[in-house]
């Protein structure tokens, strides 16, 4: 029986002013949680609107102009609005802190300043969509970005500029938090591995985005006042640019897969009611994810006229950071193996990200030996390849943790049956949708075309066919966990049974988190024959 | 065309490379993507809750997988990595004396020039069985010339010359591309690569009218734009003297030496201060902005016809 209910972070104060000016994480999360919804949904009618357009042949609802201005917008909003800040600002803003044993992040008001500085640059850059958008591509090649590109660029960049700061300010709250705000007895090595996956990705974006920062604004300087820097035609380089961005946007595709990862490493043992196996491989291989992908971003320009021995040199690393990868695909089958497993909606989206992840690094592989990303670079290989690991990995990744601790965040269970749905219904759509473009890339179709030969149309039919498959399991969400909100039942303290801290205090938290200070007494995920051994400070 | 087009035509032996890899690297990830699906289902099954299976052998000694899969893996992958850089090697080896043609891409079109000076637009006509290179220049942005029936694709990034090079061996029409977002018509820019039989394509030739050759035309350009005036015996300033240069090696004033190669021979033109032959005042001026690239594509052709080998007669 329950006492009269407790206070919790969502119902100490109501008022708007309570939320805006908050600086509880959960709340802060739950700011970036309406944030990132937003910008997908975005993106995701983009994406909807490429799909419509490529059913056949010819123009199908615009121009080519609207199509370049299309899958630009499409870009640009999916990877700096969604991918890169998704699990970082909303799961491990609200669950990084708890996991440790913290009241807070290091730095609270900074990560409400860092909403700010996001949902700012968000607005300018959906301004810019508003007045017209722009035709560039995500990428911002030079010297087309200076000279040649129409709309409205300055604005557009200065958008993602000012979002950079955000991903900076955050990865630098993590760091911080981490390093000093564990609870006693919370050890480096008893760390849950979601932690060191966002703490590699915190690495990460405070060392890349002020590169990325940097090349914005040369180029912005390059096409307001027309410093030369990148262009020929005012004696810059062109492939400078490229140098500079990729070395930016190599790294940025582990920020967006390693907090995947790093859900799919607390999902996979709690469904197996199992240790993680090879724990420490599996943390190391975080930390070399992140190093060795500073290294790689050559791997982008093997066809730009980059010199041969910077190609050969960027493929054979580009195999060496796939290493670690491979191995956490080994280590999480390895966890299942003599578990108790069950299929909640969380493990069947592991088990998806594990597959698609699979198939995108595989494919990656491909793309790294040099002689063939000769031939499929700039194809529908390369876009079928990078949606494998950004949709088929971190987008599962992201569900199964928002499903994995949604009766944490909301206090109240969806219903699993839907939920399990969705998320086959997902799997199943995604893979209609991206195979066949790989088919379509060897074929030699280019991407970033509106018109394409006729004989690759059946290819893209399906594509879209599988799209709406997708768009569907992407939407079902929405309507399940409203009426979770609405009418879902109390969730426990613990409903999955998981030894993680954030899982002995209640649903949803108290502002303070915990009652008092937990003590941590053991490594995590600790099983006793399929029964979670809770850490000191549990509840009931 | 099939139905459901599966794969692509395969028009030269280096092609028949790249399918070769391209499907051992399809076996290794089609096993692997097998295994990890096999035994994601297997555990799902045997080890699922509630189920009776044996599990008293929890595994402890966990360093013993991960040495293996981890050294596995790399060994694996080097070996892929070395296989992959030994083909893209042979792109970077022309051989000596192919065809030469010269590409411009502007935005959106591609414009050939053929060593008889015949010319065409988003198409090229080559023989089979003979190896032709390609040196590419765009006048705009970064476009890339792309041939999927060859495998081969490689982005024209403008300020400089880029080279490619393939031997057809299968008569027919192929798909040409620009594979680099280049603006509106971006997915129009391209057309149809014809191999053809060498007597075909003779004729071809022939038939495009009797154009001046391509050294021809660049000599003329020589003499109006006034290069002659210094460059030749007996011109009114001391400059190096062209004949016989190209594809040799220039001794630079800074000590460095170069090989007379197109690029160079295009940045000479247009920044001739940047790279001075050793001996020489930097006294020429650039002509940056007043040669098109379809004209430096002819000086360069006329510089390479006056080179060494072919000693000026012919």
């Amino acid at each position: 029986m329950h006492a009269p209910r407790e206070q919790t972070y969502l119902s100490a104060t109501v008022d708007i002013r309570s939320w805006l000016l908050t600086t509880d994480h959960k709340r802060i999360a739950l700011l970036y949680f309406a944030g990132i919804t937003f910008f997908f949904f975005i993106g995701g009618i983009a994406a909807t609107l490429i799909r419509f357009e490529l059913i056949t042949p010819g123009p199908t609802l615009g121009s080519p102009d609207f199509y370049n201005r299309l899958f630009t917008m499409h870009g640009i909003i999916m990877v700096w609005f969604f991918l890169i800040p998704s699990i970082p600002t909303t799961m491990g803003n609200f669950i990084l802190p708890m996991m440790i044993g913290a009241r807070d992040l290091a730095f609270p008001r900074l990560n409400l300043a860092s909403w700010y500085l996001y949902m700012s640059g968000g607005l300018i850059t959906i301004a810019a969509l508003l007045l017209g958008g722009l035709d560039t591509g995500w990428t911002f090649y030079e010297p087309y970005s200076t000279f040649y590109a129409t709309g409205y660029v300055i604005l557009a960049v200065f958008g993602i500029f000012v979002a950079g700061f955000s991903s900076i300010l955050t990865g630098l709250n993590f760091i911080v938090t981490v390093h000093k705000l564990r609870a006693p007895g919370m050890t480096w090595y008893r760390l849950p591995v979601f932690v060191w996956s966002t703490y590699a990705t915190s690495i990460i974006l405070v060392l890349a985005t002020p590169v990325l920062a940097m090349t914005l604004l040369m180029l912005l300087a390059e096409r307001v006042l027309h410093v030369g820097i990148f262009s020929p035609q005012l004696g810059g380089d062109p492939i400078l640019f490229q140098h500079m961005f990729w070395f930016y946007s190599h790294p940025a595709v582990y920020i967006m897969i390693l907090p995947s990862m790093g859900v799919i490493s607390e999902v996979v043992p709690v469904f197996s009611s199992k240790p993680l196996f090879g724990y420490y491989f599996v943390v190391w291989c975080s930390i070399a994810i992140a190093a060795i992908g500073f290294l790689v971003w050559g791997h982008h320009m093997f066809v730009a006229g980059q010199s041969l021995y910077a190609s050969l040199a960027f493929s054979f690393l580009s195999y060496l950071v796939a290493v670690p990868s491979a191995i956490k695909v080994f280590n999480w089958i390895a966890t299942m193996h003599e578990g108790w497993i069950r299929f909640d909606a969380p493990m069947l989206y592991a088990f998806g990200f594990i597959g698609l992840f699979t198939i995108g690094g595989l494919t990656g592989l491909m793309l790294a030996a040099l002689a063939v990303d000769v031939h499929v670079t700039d194809t529908y290989f390369v876009v079928a390849h990078f949606h494998y690991i950004m949709v088929g990995g971190a987008v599962m990744g992201f569900f199964a943790g928002l499903h994995y601790w949604w009766p944490k965040i909301s206090g109240r269970l969806y219903p699993d049956y839907w939920a399990r749905f969705a998320a086959i219904l997902a799997f199943f759509g995604f893979n209609l949708t991206f195979f066949p473009q790989f088919i379509l890339g060897y074929l030699g179709m280019p991407r970033r075309y509106q018109s394409y030969p006729p004989e690759f149309q059946i290819w893209h039919v399906l594509s879209s066919a599988g799209a709406s498959i997708l768009a569907v399991g992407y939407a079902l969400p929405i309507f399940y966990f409203a009426w979770s909100i609405l009418r879902g039942p109390r969730a426990s303290a613990n409903p999955w049974g998981a030894t993680g801290l954030e899982w002995t205090t209640r649903s949803p938290p108290p502002p303070e988190n915990f009652a008092k200070t937990p003590t941590v007494v053991r490594p995590p995920y600790q099983y006793d024959r399929g029964k979670p051994c809770m850490q000191a400070g549990d509840v009931r | 065309m099939p139905a459901f087009p599966w794969w692509p035509p395969t028009a030269s032996a280096y092609a028949s490379q790249i399918n070769f890899l391209f499907v051992s690297l399809l076996v290794i990830a089609g096993l692997t993507i097998g295994l990890v699906f096999y035994l994601l289902l297997f555990f799902a099954n045997k080890y699922r809750h509630g189920s009776n299976a044996d599990r008293s052998g929890t595994t402890k000694k966990t360093w013993r997988f991960e040495v293996s899969w981890t050294v596995a893996t790399l060994l694996i992958f080097v070996g892929l990595a070395g296989w992959g850089a030994d083909i893209y090697l042979k792109l970077y080896n022309p051989p000596a004396d192919a065809l030469q043609i010269f590409i411009v891409g502007k935005q959106w079109m591609w414009k050939a020039q053929h060593p008889g000076g015949q010319r065409e637009i988003n198409a090229l006509h080559v023989p089979a069985g003979q190896d032709v290179r390609l040196v590419m220049a765009s006048q705009d942005v970064i476009h890339s010339f792309f041939i999927p029936a060859l495998r081969i694709k490689q982005d024209v990034v403008p300020g400089r010359y880029e080279t490619m090079w393939f031997r057809a061996d299968k008569v027919g029409r192929y798909h040409l591309f620009c594979a680099e977002y280049c603006g509106t018509d971006h997915a129009h820019m391209g057309g149809w690569i014809t191999v053809m039989n060498p007597r075909e394509y003779a004729d071809w030739l022939q038939a495009q009218g009797g154009q001046q050759t391509l050294a021809a035309q660049g000599e003329q350009l020589f003499r109006r734009y006034g290069c002659s005036g210094c460059h030749e015996p007996g011109g009114t300033v001391r400059a190096p003297n062209l004949h016989g240069v190209f594809g040799g090696p220039v001794p630079l004033s800074d000590g460095s030496v170069v090989i007379a190669d197109e690029r160079y021979v295009r940045d000479s033109i247009l920044d001739p201060k940047a790279q001075v032959a050793a001996g020489y005042a930097p006294v020429m001026p650039t002509f940056e902005g007043q040669v098109s690239e379809d004209d430096l594509a002819k000086l360069v052709a006329y510089i390479e016809f006056i080179g060494p080998t072919t000693s000026g007669g012919r």
